[in-house]
């Protein structure tokens, strides 16, 4: 979340798309009802179904799953024709009035974006940039020997961008954003999304509301989860959702922001801390084979300033050289020296894509010859439960840590499987005992960034082992094997600094240390004059140094365990302000600040644009900028200055498009249709889908049509009464929801004669799953482009292992094994939402 | 409050008088439903098994996302959803209501109860089961007119919920009202939790589009310790069959009122009228024809 869980009391407005978080997230949701039961703020759901969170809202649109773009495109172009902008924000605050250079073209009818090579399936983004004066191009860099020829890199942002503050240019970001838009007139919106015109008038009326008559002081803000990620759009959608609040001037203020509502308690945890393959922790970019060395690295992940002349820019990720010599420095300790340049050799670089679906394609290919799976269950979470299975099979072993038997460690008898195909499988399956959540400590990082420690609440059973006792435990193992046995390239396990007290069972809390960093020599802040021993824990980022005399393993963190302690176990309730900061419960980065990007809460002068709801403000006395919340900006840069509030931008400006390589397939959001979709794209149709989205091609990945008898869309989600695959182990949950159904529209029941119980069988083009039909009038049948077209919907919680299964209730089938390997171009988030399935009768 | 709010004002099938009977109620405990912000979450359905050690037990498939089709002697609270369809603008609306006991201030479980001090009702307004003065008659689940009271088979008790008796005398709040997360449930005196009901309905009818909104406090049963926030105050039954009147059943009012003293004063008036006959006309004399009807002497 740009902002967090308890400011969304502080919203006039709610958007909630693409999530479902009355469901699913019900004690946050508190926050919700609180805005609307305290200052009457409104609420829009727009979902495939009516869902619980449409239950309570004030306004409801049925859209079809996966053309969120479209919709929210129908509201950028109805914000633009209604002048409900908030115009001092846009022209200051973003790239707006910036100009693009000649060469951009938008998608209009061809559907793809200037640069698009389709012999290649890929773009060159060289176009997709602001005018000025550019560099002349360097040489190419040199191939190294045995690796493939780089690609030339792409060319930087011009160091002085030029803009038109009048907004008149045609080129200009703003007059090429009407245009693009202009084709999501609401009978398009209605065309494609399935929403019919007054009501998605209604939506759009509604939601910018907020800004009639050139009003700035109210807020509306962007709710959302996987109902938005969880397609080959999904990147795109977010981003629509963005450049909508830019337009509206809702980021950086309370009640305000776009905020992405996490699932797992810790995942936005694994998030910061990088469980992902293209990330170091703190969302440092990875080394690839091209970077050619240290510096080479440093050069392409560290931005350069590109701004109008006029105005200022902080351009924080400037300090990267900082953050990634301290991340080696935590990394390998002494043995990261100036010499050898911080041993940046030890890092694996990243030479192709390793992200989910890839693996389990790599395993099926036999190139993934194991794996340890932690409490993740691969074979329900899909997509193509099937393949995934069929992956298992080839690998030589898998260890599976986990609190209960599940799918993935019993693939080996999953149902199909007869008794000889079980003695071909020559994987070797190990499952440990770990502990469950409340058996463990350590920090969880909540949607809203913030760090709350958490005590074990009972001791773990039997012989259970902590997920970090099991890692450090094969580590260690491994280390030794390397000392003994040499290898390849020892040095990056060897050398990795493991300096705990009990080194096979690694205290959390010397962990989250560790993460937060500290310095190895005597440090002064130059500015406020706070001094600092050698070994002394730094007391946030700004502490940082390239020159190797501090270490810190992920500088987002850091600040998190100063001297002060650990400050993610801090419980003071205390809000002087009224707007839910909580200064003084537990610890939110960056800097523990509680709404990022918050200058931008304030007009020209520093002054809040909303008096009532004060987060930060420039005192001219002091001559810095103070507040409720802590200030996301350079502290003593005077608004004249003109510095922008988007720090993290090179440009200092939040970016209504995003110019080079921000995103692979386009700098604005177009719709492009689902990988299966009932009907070819109405806005361009030449180009029906994402030219760039991965489609897997497998002996078991196949793909269907309309034509092949797939007519229904289908969609996947959870229920509040069940954990993922978890719950069905659980006798309380399965009390409350005991077995699987599907949701159908009571007139596709009625077409096809089914009632409400009645068993049927859904098959997609890659498998099939069968349950109980639970017919609703929450689905309403959808007209997309003239065509009568049904959703049906499936959560997903159940598979072939659990209480109801092993009674003999259940048909035993995963409802992963109808979703497609098709994943998104920037975030490679698979579709597992929004593909064609039929439905009958069992 | 104290314990001393757990003074009894009524007792089912009891001679003689009651403790509290003519007490002036200074405090009436009351939990307040808003139906309009409760997402059906079941947070309070799990509450209440927990906090009441009561056994999880199996459900089937009900084509809706309700867990069971009513309360059971085991299941004492639960959400009951409603698919409704407005006619104002067809509009869809997804009704939840928490279903429990109402703790009427004249409840009819109470009047139809014949078993003494097997329902009684404390001052602050909770009507508690004891089972142990259970007959297991079944004439409280007669008399209730929301269909509350639940029998478990195997020893023939009745079961509701208590209002958490255990919780609210020490002190605390009922144990769905702490579960609840979003504030929906509130709990307090009756007075404050009138106030809050009408505000917050007058607030819908002001700036929610519903100008029925109103709160569900049946006088037919003397109010209730348990209101309801509607969307549509005109239209209780939409809410999972709500009922639109509820009172005490006449068969019962009948049966325990006039009835009941005619009934005694049949049944004193017989007793006596046989006295009376005897001092009046004696034993009943012997006759030939009754020792020998038509034949020889035995």
């Amino acid at each position: 979340m740009t902002n967090g869980w308890v400011d969304i009391k502080n919203t006039d407005m709610m958007l909630i798309m693409g999530g479902n978080p009355a469901e699913n997230h019900p004690c946050g949701f508190k926050w919700a009802i609180e805005a609307k039961r305290i200052r009457n703020a409104k609420m829009i759901v727009v979902d495939p179904r009516f869902t619980r969170t449409a239950s309570v809202a004030d306004h409801f649109c049925q859209l079809r799953a996966g053309t969120d773009i479209a919709f929210l495109g129908g509201l950028i172009r109805y914000a633009l024709e209604n002048d409900r902008i908030a115009k001092d924000y846009l022209l200051n605050y973003t790239n707006a009035a910036f100009i693009v250079r000649d060469g951009f073209k938008l998608p209009e009818d061809e559907g793809v974006f200037s640069g698009f090579d389709a012999t290649k399936s890929s773009y060159d983004r060289s176009s997709w940039n602001y005018a000025g004066a550019l560099p002349p191009p360097g040489p190419s860099p040199a191939a190294k020997p045995g690796q493939p020829p780089a690609s030339p890199a792409l060319p930087p942002m011009p160091e002085r961008i030029e803009h038109d503050l009048t907004l008149q240019n045609p080129n200009c970001v703003y007059q090429l954003l009407k245009k693009h838009y202009s084709r999501y007139t609401p009978e398009m919106v209605e065309r494609v999304t399935g929403v019919p015109k007054e009501q998605f008038l209604k939506a759009a009326d509604l939601f910018t509301s907020i800004r009639k008559d050139g009003d700035i002081r109210k807020a509306a803000t962007i709710i959302y989860a996987v109902g938005w990620t969880q397609h080959a759009s999904g990147t795109q959608t977010i981003r629509t959702a963005a450049m909508l609040q830019l337009l509206m001037g809702n980021i950086g203020r309370a009640g305000g922001g776009v905020n992405a509502l996490r699932g797992h308690s810790n995942i936005q945890g694994a998030t910061d801390m990088a469980g992902i393959f293209d990330n170091l922790p703190g969302y440092l970019k990875v080394p690839v084979p091209a970077d050619g060395d240290f510096a080479g690295w440093l050069k392409r992940i560290t931005p350069k300033t590109a701004k109008p002349a006029q105005w200022d820019s902080f351009n924080y990720w400037s300090n990267t050289p900082k953050f990634a010599v301290s991340f080696l420095k935590a990394m390998y300790g002494d043995a990261a020296t100036k010499q050898n340049d911080w041993a940046f050799d030890y890092l694996p670089k990243v030479d192709r894509n390793y992200s989910w679906v890839q693996l389990w394609d790599n395993m099926y290919n036999g190139v993934v010859k194991g794996m340890l799976a932690f409490g993740m269950n691969g074979v329900a979470i899909g997509p193509d439960t099937k393949k995934n299975i069929n992956a298992l099979k080839k690998a030589d072993w898998l260890v599976v840590g986990e609190i209960y038997p599940d799918e993935t460690s019993e693939f080996w008898r999953s149902p199909g499987i007869t008794p000889d195909e079980m003695k071909q499988i020559q994987t070797t399956v190990y499952r440990l005992p770990c502990a469950g959540f409340a058996e463990k400590d350590g920090s969880f990082t909540n949607s809203a960034r913030w760090l709350q420690w958490k005590s074990a609440a009972l001791p773990m059973p039997g012989d259970c082992r902590l997920d970090q006792a099991i890692v450090a435990q094969i580590f260690l193992k491994i280390r030794d094997l390397y000392k003994k046995d040499g290898g390849k390239f020892p040095d990056p396990i060897l050398k990795l600094t493991w300096n705990y007290t009990d080194p096979s069972n690694p205290s959390l809390a010397e962990v989250l240390k560790e993460i937060n960093g500290k310095t190895f020599v005597d440090a002064e802040d130059p500015a406020t004059k706070v001094q600092l021993k050698a070994g002394q824990q730094v007391p946030g980022f700004a502490w940082l140094k390239d020159d190797g005399s501090t270490s810190c393993g992920n500088w987002i963190y850091s600040g998190s365990y100063t001297e002060a302690g650990n400050l993610t176990m801090r419980r003071d309730a205390g809000d002087p302000s009224g707007l839910g900061i909580h200064q003084n419960w537990a610890w939110s980065w960056p800097a523990n600040r509680r709404v990022l990007y918050n200058r931008a809460s304030c007009d020209l002068n520093g002054k809040p644009w909303d008096s009532s709801r004060r987060q930060v403000w420039w005192n001219d006395a002091q001559q810095k900028w103070v507040g409720n919340d802590v200030p996301d900006f350079k502290a003593d840069s005077k608004p004249a200055d003109h510095m922008g509030p988007f720090i993290m931008n090179p440009e200092g400006v939040g970016r209504i498009f995003a110019p080079l390589g921000a995103l692979a397939d386009g700098p604005f959001p177009t719709h492009y249709e689902p990988t299966e979709s009932p009907v070819e794209n109405l806005l361009h149709p030449k180009q029906t889908h994402n030219p760039i989205a991965k489609v897997f091609k497998s002996p078991d990945d196949s793909y269907g049509s309309v034509k092949d008898g797939y007519t229904v869309v289908c969609t996947t989600y959870r229920l509040t009464e069940h954990y993922h695959y978890w719950t069905k182990n659980n006798p309380m949950n399965v009390q409350l929801v005991p077995e699987p159904f599907i949701e159908i529209a009571a007139e596709m029941a009625d077409e096809m004669g089914i009632r409400g119980g009645e068993t049927l069988r859904v098959t997609s083009a890659r498998g099939h799953y069968i349950a109980k039909a639970m017919v609703t009038k929450r689905i309403k049948a959808m007209m997309i482009d003239g065509k009568k077209i049904y959703q049906i919907g499936i959560p997903i919680h159940w598979g072939y292992r659990g209480i109801a299964e092993d009674e003999g209730k259940t048909a035993k089938t995963p409802a992963n094994s109808l979703s497609p390997s098709v994943i998104d171009p920037n975030a490679y988030t698979p579709e597992f939402k929004g593909f064609l399935v039929e439905v009958e009768k069992a | 409050m104290s314990q001393a709010t757990l003074r009894v004002q009524k007792i089912s099938g009891h001679a003689g008088s009651v403790p509290g009977e003519d007490t002036q109620r200074e405090y009436t405990v009351c939990k307040l439903i808003d139906t309009t912000t409760c997402i059906g979450c079941k947070a309070c359905e799990v509450a209440c098994m927990e906090w009441n050690d009561l056994p999880f037990g199996e459900t089937v498939f009900g084509n809706s996302y309700q867990t069971m089709p009513e309360t059971r002697w085991n299941y004492w609270n639960l959400i009951l959803f409603n698919e409704h369809v407005r006619e104002e603008d067809g509009s869809l609306m997804w009704l939840m209501r928490k279903n429990q006991c109402m703790h009427c201030a004249e409840p009819g479980c109470l009047a139809a109860c014949p078993a003494d001090g097997a329902i009684i009702q404390y001052t602050n307004g909770i009507v508690d089961f004891q089972q142990a003065n259970c007959i297991g008659c079944g004439y409280c689940i007669t008399g209730c007119p929301f269909d509350i009271p639940k029998m478990n088979p195997k020893n023939n008790r009745v079961f509701k919920c208590t209002l958490c008796t255990d919780r609210v005398s020490e002190g605390l709040e009922p144990a769905c009202i702490k579960s609840c997360p979003t504030g929906c449930l509130h709990f307090g005196s009756k007075e404050d939790m009138l106030d809050l009901a009408g505000k917050r309905a007058k607030q819908l009818r002001d700036h929610s589009n519903f100008p029925h909104a109103g709160v569900y406090d049946p006088p037919g049963v003397g109010g209730t310790g348990v209101i309801y926030v509607l969307h549509d105050a005109s239209k209780p039954e939409i809410y999972g069959g709500l009922p639109r009147d509820p009172h005490v059943p006449w068969t019962v009012k009948l049966w325990k009122g006039p009835l009941k003293w005619l009934g005694n004063v049949a049944m004193v008036g017989g007793l006596i009228g046989l006295f009376v006959h005897y001092l009046r006309f004696g034993p009943k004399a012997r006759e030939d024809e009754d020792i020998n009807p038509g034949g020889a002497k035995s």
